[in-house]
């Protein structure tokens, strides 16, 4: 049996899990990252429009900062998200931004002088001053008050994570490729490491570490129609599932993208509408004002894609082959725009549709996009229910997006809590020592190989394929962006009985090494395990929040509801998962509940939340003198790593 | 695209080095042609209902990641991207990218090439404050055309499509290729990365590297994010003969 030891181990090498394997090599630990495929690779590269960090530096930008960046964030969230992880996040975002800024990503940035944008259907003139010249620059998003996305043209995933990658080389840092984590070793509420393997030879390895990452990105493939890489299959996350001790936060928060192009589902980012494309319906008129006065198409998401949706219901949509659309239009922006800042749209316009978007319009419908769910972590990043097992990223529910992520908030999320949780992994790694038992090393390899062995083995069952197929179909049809009662009892009753199935999948290619047959057949059991806490939490929630959006409870239920659901999986005999509930303390809350100011507002509120109110009105009264750093630090004091705690600068007004 | 179905022919080169005594032979898939249909749609369709041992590799499927370079009726390109009706007579040989370590099948070993080809060039911005910044001040100002002309260079995927198109690499086993002189390109126009000419002469400032090139440009013919390799490696030849 081949063991393999180290300090820090990393699965997954995308954005997120190379930024903490870097914390942790350039804090003296051993580190290793898994990756099932190079890491330049990783769906990190596919994000398009940007970062989020509130420099302020563009002219639409000025007066950002971080209390700005926290507010769209929390109401992005619809007040689900954990507000001290927010509140680090924020904190902390610019400096990410900067760190990634000293290790190459050439981002784009302000030139002095006028320049034409187009603002709300109509072309305008906006003279960015020359003091800023040369420093990052940033675009409009959905959901922000301010323009505060910052970009490398439309191919900033790429730029960041090539920088990233490129960093981690230069620190030695090993990857192994092609490599897959297919259990978590742990005992007595400790894990120490991984089952894995190799994709190549089919080998079965153990990883044993002090600390274990989980950086694997979301479960987006559980859905039929994604935009999601199909290596986005949420595999990290169903191991700590499958250690029946970890818990995973929020699973039914499953963000909708509205611009994805119709059928194949690939991502338009939301740069387009940022930078001014519009909405259309059949009959070329531009709907989002109709039903968004305010933000129009820029509010958030969850909201743009529902009222799409709503939208086509009302028979608006554009037929097609492939069911009803609408169209997305960057005609207005010019050729020289698109070409400059949203030229991997255009690409992906030339290719997959055949058409010039600098000429036609973009066939376009809401599109599974985001895990907001994923493994529940404390502040730190750490499981609360297991030692030593970390997680970050998409993967993660750190929880700063809560119901609903803001664009340009995930990459962020990925480079900044890889910032702050690798410095807690390496905290980690310096209190910890091993102390593992070979045994407990042997007991978890043979186990996962009699799995192996067993499917290898079975003449005749289930087709893996099929059952993926079926699984995607339930998802998206009834676990979708509008969901109800008799969907989701039905979807949960459906998903029970594919588990049951999934327990007797038999291959045709039986062979233990590269073969990907093999490997779908101990993936979809995983998956479905993923989609039943999608789907029942979904079942549960008799509310609507963020991207949950009941039909049959159309109100934010604060009164009843402002919690977080966890799940888990304690017996492999189990057909359901369990699922208990965290409550999100509103006296603690710096931002108590109130309105979004866009989408339909119809709260039903918590007692606490008129208390909490009145309380941070007097603490403010209290201290007339006080600055925002001092207001937050008696709103809400929260924990930082000491060299993230400084105060950042902004253009023409220094560290204020 | 067209509404008319008919039924596109795949021949595909198999071969499992892992399996003892398997021999790399070409077999024909049959499929019906869908709509809008792209090589992705096709091999997960052959993969799912006639030969679930067919190894490929896709990850995003948009064009992005370079994880599905391969020979497409004997040119390099991606795969994701490729949509079958590119292909009047329906006849689509897929064979593996050469120059790589092979896997299986269409999927070959481009990551232990990239990952040898940035040690090589030293592919990190080489700055020795670069560690110390002052994470809370102001960022380094870069002027705005220059950021634009970084992107550009940047936008390399990695996909070993030059490799593939490479006549002299073919010949020349420890040749840089046009990814690792676009990767040199990209750091020499960086005001951040502090190296001078004379220190990239040292990496590519012989045979193996830039003076090497038989300038055949089949890396500008077939590369997929049209990046301009026959500019640049123009471009370092010129500045490397000036090294002293």
């Amino acid at each position: 049996m081949k063991v393999i030891y180290t300090d820090s181990l990393v699965i997954g090498g995308g954005l997120a899990g190379l930024r903490v394997a870097i914390a942790s090599m350039q804090r003296g630990y051993d580190t290793i990252v898994l990756s099932l495929m190079p890491a330049k690779r990783s769906h990190s590269a596919a994000a398009q429009g940007g970062m989020q960090a509130s420099l302020g530096a563009s002219i639409k930008g000025e007066g950002d900062n971080e209390e700005v960046h926290f507010e769209d964030t929390v109401k992005g969230s619809d007040w689900g998200c954990d507000q001290d992880v927010a509140r680090m996040f924020v904190n902390t975002a610019p400096k990410a931004i900067r760190q990634l800024t000293a290790w190459g990503v050439p981002w784009s940035r302000v030139k002095k002088g006028d320049r034409q944008v187009v603002i709300n259907g109509k072309k305008v003139t906006i003279t960015e001053k020359s003091d800023a010249h040369g420093l990052i620059t940033s675009r409009d998003f959905g959901g922000t008050k301010k323009w505060r996305t910052c970009f490398t043209s439309d191919g900033t995933g790429h730029t960041m994570l090539y920088a990233m990658d490129n960093k981690a080389i230069e620190l030695g840092i090993p990857v192994h490729e092609r490599k897959e984590a297919i259990a978590l070793i742990h005992e007595d509420g400790v894990c120490c490491g991984a089952v894995v393997r190799d994709l190549v030879t089919g080998e079965l390895m153990a990883y044993v570490a002090k600390a274990t990452t989980v950086a694997t990105g979301g479960y987006g493939r559980l859905y039929a129609v994604t935009t999601n890489a199909v290596i986005s299959e949420g595999i990290g996350s169903a191991i700590a599932l499958e250690t029946g001790v970890a818990t995973l936060g929020n699973m039914e928060a499953v963000q909708f993208h509205p611009t994805a192009i119709v059928p194949v589902g690939i991502l338009t980012t939301e740069g387009c509408r940022g930078d001014g494309g519009l909405l259309l319906d059949k009959d070329g008129h531009r709907f989002m004002p109709d039903y968004e006065p305010g933000k129009k198409e820029l509010a958030s998401r969850d909201v743009v894609a529902r009222r799409m949706t709503e939208h086509m219901r009302k028979g608006k949509g554009v037929p097609s082959r492939y069911g009803d659309h609408l169209w997305l239009d960057i005609t207005l922006l010019g050729k020289d725009h698109i070409n400059k800042n949203l030229r991997e749209v255009k690409e992906i316009c030339e290719y997959f549709l055949g058409i010039d978007p600098v000429k036609e319009y973009i066939p376009v419908r809401p599109t599974q996009h985001y895990s907001m769910g994923g493994i529940k972590t404390k502040p730190t990043g750490e499981s609360p229910n297991l030692k030593g097992l970390f997680s970050v990223g998409e993967g993660a529910c750190w929880d700063m997006h809560g119901f609903n992520r803001l664009g340009g908030n995930s990459v962020a999320e990925t480079v900044v809590a890889g910032m702050i949780v690798g410095e807690y992994v390496a905290d980690h790694c310096a209190a910890t020592s091993l102390n593992i038992n070979t045994k407990l090393i042997e007991k978890f390899v043979k186990r996962e190989e009699s799995k192996l062995i067993n499917l290898l083995n079975r003449d005749t069952g289930e087709n893996p394929f099929k059952l993926k197929k079926e699984m995607q179909e339930i998802m998206m049809d009834k676990v979708g962006i509008f969901r109800n009662q008799a969907d989701l009892e039905t979807a949960v009753e459906e998903l029970k009985v594919l588990n049951q199935r999934a327990k007797n999948i038999a291959i045709r290619n039986r062979i233990s090494s590269s073969n990907p047959e093999l490997v779908e057949a101990y993936r979809v059991p995983k998956m479905i395990k993923l989609a039943q806490c999608v789907a029942y939490g979904a079942m549960l929630r008799t509310e609507s929040r963020g991207a949950h959006a009941r039909e049959d409870f159309p109100e934010r239920n604060d009164r009843d509801w402002l919690k977080r659901t966890l799940t888990s999986w304690p017996s492999e005999d189990m057909d359901l998962p369990e699922v208990s509930y965290e409550e999100l303390d509103i006296m603690k809350m710096e931002m108590p509940p109130g309105s979004r100011g866009y989408g339909v507002d119809n709260t039903i509120h918590h007692p606490d939340t008129e208390k909490r109110v009145a309380q941070i009105n007097e603490i403010r009264s209290a201290n007339p003198d006080a600055d925002r750093f001092e207001i937050q630090e008696l709103l809400n004091p929260i924990e930082i790593p000491e060299k993230f705690k400084g105060k950042n600068e902004r253009l023409g007004r220094g560290f204020k | 695209m067209s509404d008319q179905e008919r039924t596109l022919k795949f021949h595909i080169l198999r071969y499992n080095p892992q399996l003892n005594g398997d021999t790399p032979e070409m077999k024909t898939y049959e499929v019906v042609e869908a709509p809008g249909m792209t090589i992705f749609i096709a091999l997960n369709e052959i993969r799912e209902n006639q030969d679930p041992s067919l190894q490929f590799d896709f990850i995003c499927r948009a064009g992005i990641c370079g994880s599905c370079g391969m020979v497409i009726n004997g040119a390099p390109d991606l795969a994701c991207r490729t949509l079958t009706s590119k292909f009047p007579d329906g006849e689509i040989t897929l064979l593996p990218l050469p120059g790589f370590e092979l896997i299986g099948d269409l999927s070959v070993n481009t990551g232990k090439f990239m990952r040898q080809m940035s040690e090589r060039v030293e592919s990190w911005i080489h700055d020795k404050y670069a560690d110390n910044v002052d994470l809370c001040r102001l960022e380094e100002r870069m002027d705005p055309d220059t950021a634009d002309e970084i992107y550009e260079l940047e936008r390399c995927v990695e996909c070993g499509c030059c490799i593939s198109a490479c006549a002299t690499k073919r010949m020349r086993d420890g040749f840089l290729s046009a990814v690792g002189f676009m990767r040199i390109a990209r750091y020499s126009l960086d005001p951040r990365d502090k190296r001078s000419d004379s220190d990239f002469y040292e990496i590519i400032g012989d045979d193996d590297g830039v003076f090497g090139c038989m300038t055949l440009l089949g890396c500008q013919d077939y590369c997929p994010k049209d990046l301009p390799h026959q500019t640049q490696i123009a471009y370092l030849r010129r500045k490397m003969a000036l090294v002293k």
